[in-house]
This record gives structure tokens, C-alpha cells and sequence, in this order.
């Protein structure tokens, strides 16, 4: 518990971090929210309605003092107002996450259930024809950008198929399927490779020889001491991954107008809508933050020799 | 004991040099063609046709017109000079930038050192292309933005991984050897320590090359990187998104193109990867 | 003949290239052989040959390695695994290494029991505590708890040795058993080696470049030089009157062990 409490201390310079970079962006974008308000909802107004306005807001406060005013906002859960709506932006982004949420979690169960057994397969059939195979098929996927992939998928599976609608239609079944399988497929074909190179490592290791000398089975070998010594390598490369997933969600929700935050904030660089872009790059990063301490967290309670205080080798 | 057991074994050959000569030779056939990618096309990328416009594939288009009649072959070997240079160039650029911030941490001193290596692990913590999205569109999109939006996100990872060479090079007898023998700071870094680094750095580089040239046109396809009519093969695959459905070869083509290029490109560095790895080194 | 184990005309590959060849020699119950020879002279991989722990490139290409009537290298993998461990029982250089990091030791003595089909853990208990105190452990229930990380170098090769002779295996292979850890240390896991061969009649194929720990437990050695053999006979006989120039080298680049 020590560390837990140790590991969340040594995060909060990362938020702050975070929340920095994310107001800086916002600063250097040049334009301020009020003219950006009025011109957005093309009102003509007068400059000291303007001014009057910016003062009001702390748009003329020296750089830092107007990032603790906004970072202060923040702790009370006021991401500002959208340019386009003027609606609280953080309202329609909660809104909205549990799609994002439900695609990425769909696809990292996708992308574990496709990976996970493949690559142990390549890892212990080494060299054989099943590990070639599978190396060329994770090849080709790792070549292929994912939104090259949507548009396969639409035109086989949605087109000459017409299994499937092209465009969701909602939060159906039916319409998560082709962006879950997008996602999935740019990353398993990633994640394969590592999961069989981390196995193949673990199956490299002296204690695996130790074992057999022992006379114990392969299957155990592999199911017992090595799936488990891996799994806290294939359990940190997993959340790592849901990096390049949560990045990966913005161009796909947007190809396959999945309303979700991704399809949201791809939306407000279209119309510049800063405040959604900020608060958009920032969850994202606190959420992949989260994600990774967690990671950290279990590996850290799974190690003996971590837990011990041991340094690893 | 006149008969003895004799078992035969398959042996793996490791054609690691023809690989890599072949290899090579591929990428610099792609480089060829995007720098003479001007004289290859055989009708001009810009020219509108609309009477032939949404033409299938035939002898005189190989790759069919988009919807203004353009040549979609012509439009796909012009987009490469687009796509392999802006690529080259940025992981060229985070290369050599991250890698002098990574020298200079592990030289600088323990607060400087801290300080930016706090700096990239912020960086760090966006998730992977979240961050250049909204560089490049605070920027306002262009090839230039989105170079600078994927190198902001992109040199911690070789700032760090300098640092950690150079960290393990200064442990090193042979630099102690060297600093007592008189060496300055400069002799030390670019006699023994860039040298000594240069290995791992150029792999993860070349490694980098695909996955950057998939980013640049992720952004490119959001319209965060080179802008329509400029032939830039994520533009065009964004840009023909609904001739999907009725002309799907003017769509899939840039796609095919970039991963074509990124396929060489992984290729390469796998193969440079183990020709560099001692392990192979027979 | 009544030799426990029986190298003949071996050959090892690794790829297509020979890392071993020719090597013949034979080992009596009880007796102790050792192998000499420099850093990749192929002394360890004759130990891994017997066992198939050559890995996916590595083959006995020529020859046989006799063990009850059977050809070790021509055994169906699950037939030599069975035997692996219960009639020839191995101990590593790393005898810490050659368990995983992250399982107790106990866990994995348990699996090896388990493996040769026992299946009542208060035996197993019993057994192991057995053999520990034999060897003279003073806290076997502590060493059974601990991560093989947590024992001491001196400790994790003992507690090595007494794990391999659980299954009371008929030849012990020791690879460098204990190239790895200081002179004090050595001569209680020599000590333990040759108290092993005491109780149960073990013969022992001992690897090690460290002559003293030969001239301290081997009744024959070879010596061997790029893979091949340049000497086997008497230790006595070699340790006094080397005949092969290689020999002669190995014994004045090795200091004694006790001097």
C-alpha cells in the first residue's frame, strides 16, 4: 500500500504536466474565447463589449496567472464553454466517453483474444510454419494504417458483402462491429509480435531448461512458470498499446461516425473549437495515465522480486 | 565399433546480406521514384478532365480518375514525394534533435537532466497520436505542422534513449581511460560516444520510418496534413472517401501505396536491425 | 560392462556446425568423471546432449549416449523427459537461475514430484525435508518458502544439489556447479557432491574448467579442446603425468584449491 500511495504522489507532476501542456496548446492557438464566441456565433459586436469581456474572463492576466485561474476551473469541473455550442464542454464529453470507452474495451478484448494464443503459438511452434505464418500475417497488419483498414473492411464486409452498415447507426451490436475489428486488427498485429517475442524470451531463459532437466512437462513448463513470467511483460505492453488505441479511436469513430469522444474532438478541429480539442487531449491523457498506474500497480503486487524490493536480473 | 548412429539435421541458412541488399535496393527504388516522381507520371497530377472523370481502370489509366477526371496513378506517384520525403525528413529531424538532447541530458549535469527528462516523460504521457492531433491543429494543418506536431510527440523516445547509451558509454572503462588521457568534453562525445551510440539510434530510426509515414497520413487523412489538391496519399484516400462505394480502386490505391512504402520500410529496418545485432554476427 | 552411462562416438550440431566430435567415454555407479576443458571447448553441451537440452538447433548428430540399454538422443521426447530428472538428474551453474524467478521453491520441487507421479503432498513434504536434513539444512521450511533470488549464491547451488537428488537419480550432471561462487563456499558444494555419492551410489559427470575441483573430486577426467577429445583417463594418473600439451596448459593456468 506503501507503494501505491508512493506511486500516486510521483503522479500528480505528471497531471500537472498534463493540464500545462494542454493550456499551453490552448494559449499558443492565438485566438481567445471571446472573439472566437461572438465570430463563431457571427455576432457583431462592439471592442469594449469585447474588452470588457476578455477582463472579465482574465484573458489580459499574465500567461501563468491565467493558466492557475483556468487549472483552478478545472479542479471544479469547469473545462470552459464550446465555441460552436456554448454549451460546458465537460458535460457533452462525459457524455459522450462511454462510447469511446465501449469501443476501446471491445477492442482490447478483441485484440487479447486474437493476440494472446497467437502469439504464444509462433512463440513455442519457433520457426515453425505456424510462426511464419502468423509473422507474415502480424507483418502485413503492422504495415497497414488504420484507417486503410477501415476502408477494406467497409468495402469488403459493408459493400460486396453488405453484411454490415458502412455507417453506424448508433451504440448497436451490429455497428461496433467494423470499428472494433479495425482497431483490433492495427493492434493485434502489433501486439502479436510482442506477446510472442516476450513468451519466446521467458522460453529462452535458463529456468525453463532447469525445468525440463527436472523432468517437468512442457506444458506445464509453459502454462505454470513461463505464461506466468510473461504475462507481467504482456500485461504492461497491453496497457501501453491502449495508447496507440485511445489516438487510434479519434480517425476511426470519425470514418465510421461512431459518436464518441475521438469523432467529437475530430470534429472540433474541423471548427477550431479549441476548448473540446484541449479537454479532449487532456482526459485522453489522464485516462492512458490511469490506465498505466494500474498496470504498474498489479505488476508491482504479481513480482515477487519487485514486491521484495529486489531489482529485476 | 564399426556402425555408428547418424541422425541428419535441417539446417536454417541466414540470408541476412542478400536480404539486406535487397531491401535496400527496394527502398531506393521508392525514393527514386518520389524524387523523379515530377518526370514518372505519365499525365500531370493537377489536371482536371471532368469528361473522363470517375474512369475505370483501363490502358491509358491504370489506376482510373478520381471525381475532377485527374489520373489517379499520376496523383499516387506524385503523393510519394510527398509522403516518403516529409517522412524521411521527420524522423531524419527527431533522430538527430532527440538524440542531442538525450547527449546533452548526460552530460549536463543532475537538474538539467531532471528537468527535461521530467519535460518527456509529460510528453510521454499522451497517448500516442492525441497530442500531435491537437499541435497540428492548433497549427491549422500543412505539411510542415503536421512534421512538427509528430516531432513534438516523437523525440522523447529517442532523448531517452540517448541519454540511456550515453549513461552506460560514460561507465565505461575506456571513457574513463579516455577523460584521464586529456580528451575534452567534445573529443569524448564525438570520437567515442556518437559512434558508440549511433547503432541502437539508427535501428530504432529506421524502425520508426513506417510507423511515421503512418502517422503523418493518419493526420493527412483528418486533414491535419498536406491539403487537397497537393497529392499526398492520406489526403487523397480522405478526399475520395465516398467514391468507395462505386469506384473503390481510386480510394484503396493510396492506401495500397502507403503500405506498400511502409512494408519495405519495416523490411529494412528488420533486417538492419539483426544485421547489426551481434548475435548474427558470424 | 556394468557402466551406468555410456558416450559413444558423440557428435553435436548446432545448425549444421559441429560444436563436438567423437567423444567416447563411459561412467561406473559411483564414480566420478570429470570434464575439463576451456570456455567452449563443448563440455556443457555433452551435459545438455544427454538430457536433449540442446534447444531447436542443437542435435547429437553421430553417435549414441547409452543409458540402460537405450539411446538417449533416439528416445521420444516425452520418454527421455520421464527419465529426465528421475534417472539422471542435473544441477546448473546458476542452480538459482535454473529455477523460475517468480514461483517459490517449493512450488517447483512440487511440480518435479508431480511430474514423476506423486501426488500425496504430506509425502512430498516429508521426502524433501528428508533430503534436506540429510544434507544438513537447518531450515528446510524457510529455504521451501523462499524465491530462488532470496538464497545466497553458496545456497541456491546446495540447495541445487539436494533438489537433484530427491528423485535418488542414478547419474548427477553438474555443469560448473561451482565455477560461480568463492573458495569457501566451493568446498562445501564439493563436500555436498561427494556426500550425494556417499548416500546414493551417484555417479557424477562433473563440467568445470576449474582443475582443483577436479584434482578434488574426479576418479577419471577428459579433457577436451575445440570439441574434441585430447585426454580421458585416471584424474591421478593425468593430474600428475599430463601426456597432451592442452592438458598441461589447462593444469598450470588453474591454481589448486588449496594453497
Amino acid at each position: 500500500m506503501d507503494y501505491a500511495l508512493k506511486r500516486f504522489l510521483q503522479l500528480i507532476p505528471i497531471l500537472l504536466g498534463i493540464t500545462f501542456l494542454s493550456f499551453l496548446l490552448m494559449y499558443m492557438a492565438g485566438s481567445d474565447a471571446v472573439t472566437e464566441l461572438y465570430t463563431n456565433r457571427g455576432i457583431e459586436v462592439a471592442q469594449e463589449v469585447i474588452d470588457a469581456r476578455r477582463e472579465e474572463l482574465g484573458l489580459n492576466l499574465p500567461f501563468f496567472e491565467q493558466y492557475m485561474r483556468w487549472l483552478w476551473a478545472l479542479l471544479h469541473g469547469d473545462m470552459g464553454v464550446s465555441y460552436v455550442t456554448g454549451e460546458a464542454v465537460f458535460g457533452a464529453f462525459l457524455h459522450k466517453l462511454p462510447a469511446t470507452l465501449l469501443l476501446t474495451l471491445l477492442a482490447v478484448l478483441l485484440t487479447v483474444v486474437i493476440s494472446l494464443p497467437c502469439g504464444i503459438v509462433a512463440a513455442v511452434r519457433h520457426d515453425k510454419a505456424v510462426d511464419l505464418l502468423l509473422r507474415f500475417v502480424s507483418f502485413i497488419g503492422n504495415a497497414m494504417p488504420n484507417f486503410f483498414v477501415a476502408m477494406l473492411l467497409m468495402q469488403f464486409l459493408g459493400i460486396q458483402l453488405g453484411v454490415l452498415p458502412v455507417i453506424s447507426s448508433g451504440m448497436d451490436v451490429k455497428s461496433a462491429v467494423m470499428p472494433t475489428l479495425t482497431l483490433a486488427i492495427a493492434m493485434s498485429a502489433k501486439y502479436l509480435r510482442q506477446v510472442r517475442s516476450s513468451v519466446l524470451e521467458e522460453l529462452g531463459k535458463e529456468y525453463v531448461q532447469g525445468a525440463m532437466a527436472r523432468g517437468v512437462s512442457d506444458r506445464v513448463i509453459l502454462w505454470k512458470n513461463v505464461m506466468k513470467a510473461s504475462l507481467l511483460t504482456i500485461m504492461t505492453l497491453l496497457a501501453l498499446s491502449i495508447g496507440s488505441l485511445l489516438g487510434g479511436t479519434a480517425i476511426i469513430e470519425s470514418i465510421f461516425m461512431w459518436d464518441g469522444v475521438g469523432k467529437m474532438a475530430v470534429d472540433a478541429i474541423n471548427m477550431r473549437d479549441y476548448p473540446v480539442i484541449q479537454m479532449y487531449v487532456m482526459w485522453m491523457a489522464i485516462i492512458y495515465v490511469f490506465v498505466n498506474l494500474v498496470t504498474d500497480l498489479l505488476y508491482h503486487q504479481l513480482d515477487p522480486r519487485i514486491r521484495m524490493g529486489v531489482s529485476r536480473r | 565399433m564399426s556402425e555408428v548412429t547418424v541422425r541428419v539435421q535441417a539446417v536454417r541458412r541466414n540470408h541476412l546480406r542478400r536480404k539486406l541488399l535487397l531491401f535496400s535496393a527496394l527502398a531506393g527504388l521508392l525514393i527514386l521514384v518520389a524524387f523523379f516522381s515530377s518526370s514518372l507520371c505519365p499525365y500531370d497530377p493537377y489536371a482536371q478532365n471532368l469528361a473522363i472523370a470517375k474512369a475505370a481502370p483501363s490502358a491509358e489509366h491504370w489506376l482510373g480518375t478520381d471525381r475532377y477526371g485527374r489520373d489517379m496513378f499520376s496523383r499516387v506517384i506524385a503523393g510519394s514525394s510527398t509522403s516518403i520525403f516529409s517522412t524521411l525528413l521527420l524522423v531524419g529531424f527527431i533522430t538527430v534533435f532527440g538524440s542531442l538532447i538525450g547527449i546533452f541530458c548526460a552530460w549536463a549535469g543532475k537538474r538539467i537532466d531532471t528537468f527535461i527528462m521530467r519535460l518527456a516523460d509529460m510528453f510521454l504521457a499522451f497517448p500516442g497520436l492525441v497530442f500531435a492531433l491537437a499541435v497540428a491543429a492548433v497549427l491549422g494543418g500543412g505539411v510542415h505542422n503536421a512534421i512538427f506536431a509528430l516531432a513534438a510527440i516523437s523525440w522523447p523516445k529517442y532523448a531517452r534513449l540517448a541519454r540511456s547509451q550515453v549513461l552506460a558509454q560514460q561507465e565505461l572503462p575506456y571513457m574513463q581511460a579516455a577523460k584521464m588521457a586529456g580528451c575534452t568534453s567534445w573529443q569524448l562525445i564525438s570520437r567515442h560516444v556518437v559512434p558508440n551510440i549511433a547503432g541502437p539510434l539508427l535501428v530504432t530510426a529506421m524502425l520508426d520510418i513506417g510507423t511515421m509515414m503512418m502517422e503523418l497520413a493518419g493526420l493527412s487523412f483528418l486533414g491535419l496534413g498536406a491539403k487537397p489538391p497537393i497529392p499526398e496519399w492520406g489526403s487523397m484516400m480522405s478526399d475520395t472517401r465516398n467514391l468507395l462505394a462505386t469506384q473503390p480502386w481510386v480510394t484503396l490505391a493510396p492506401g495500397f501505396a502507403i503500405f506498400l512504402s511502409v512494408m519495405i520500410f519495416n523490411l529494412l529496418g528488420d533486417t538492419v536491425r539483426d544485421w547489426l545485432d551481434p548475435k548474427n554476427r558470424r | 560392462m556394468n557402466e551406468i552411462i555410456r558416450y559413444d562416438h558423440v557428435d553435436v550440431s548446432y545448425n549444421g556446425k559441429r560444436v563436438v566430435h567423437d567423444i567416447s567415454f563411459c561412467v561406473q555407479p559411483g564414480e566420478i568423471l570429470g570434464i575439463a576443458g576451456e570456455s567452449g571447448s563443448g563440455k556443457s553441451t555433452l551435459l545438455r546432449a544427454a538430457l536433449g537440452l540442446l534447444g531447436k538447433d542443437g542435435l547429437v548428430t553421430r553417435g549414441d549416449i547409452w543409458y540402460q540399454g537405450k539411446s538417449l538422443p533416439d528416445l521420444a521426447p516425452q520418454e527421455l523427459r520421464r527419465r529426465c530428472g528421475a534417472d539422471i538428474g542435473m544441477i546448473f551453474q546458476a542452480a538459482g537461475r535454473s529455477f523460475c524467478a517468480i514461483r517459490t521453491v517449493q512450488a517447483q520441487l512440487w511440480e518435479m514430484m508431480q511430474a514423476h507421479g506423486m501426488t500425496d503432498r504430506q509425502l512430498f513434504m516429508a521426502q524433501v525435508e528428508e533430503m534436506f536434513a540429510k544434507f544438513g539444512f537447518r531450515e528446510p521450511r524457510r529455504i521451501l518458502a523462499s524465491y530462488p533470488f532470496e538464497l545466497s549464491g553458496g545456497m541456491q547451488q546446495r540447495v541445487g544439489v539436494a533438489a537433484a537428488m530427491l528423485l535418488r537419480p542414478k547419474v548427477l550432471l553438474a555443469d560448473e556447479p561451482t565455477s560461480a561462487l568463492d573458495v569457501t563456499v566451493q568446498r562445501q558444494v564439493i563436500d555436498e557432491m561427494l556426500l550425494a555419492r556417499e548416500l546414493f551410489g551417484t555417479a557424477i559427470l562433473l563440467v568445470t574448467h576449474n582443475i582443483g575441483v577436479i584434482r578434488a573430486m574426479a576418479d577419471k577426467m577428459l579433457v577436451l579442446r575445440a570439441g574434441e577429445a585430447v585426454e580421458y583417463g585416471k584424474a591421478a594418473e593425468i593430474l600428475t603425468r599430463p601426456q597432451a600439451g592442452d592438458t598441461r596448459k589447462l593444469l598450470a593456468a588453474v591454481p589448486q584449491l588449496r594453497r
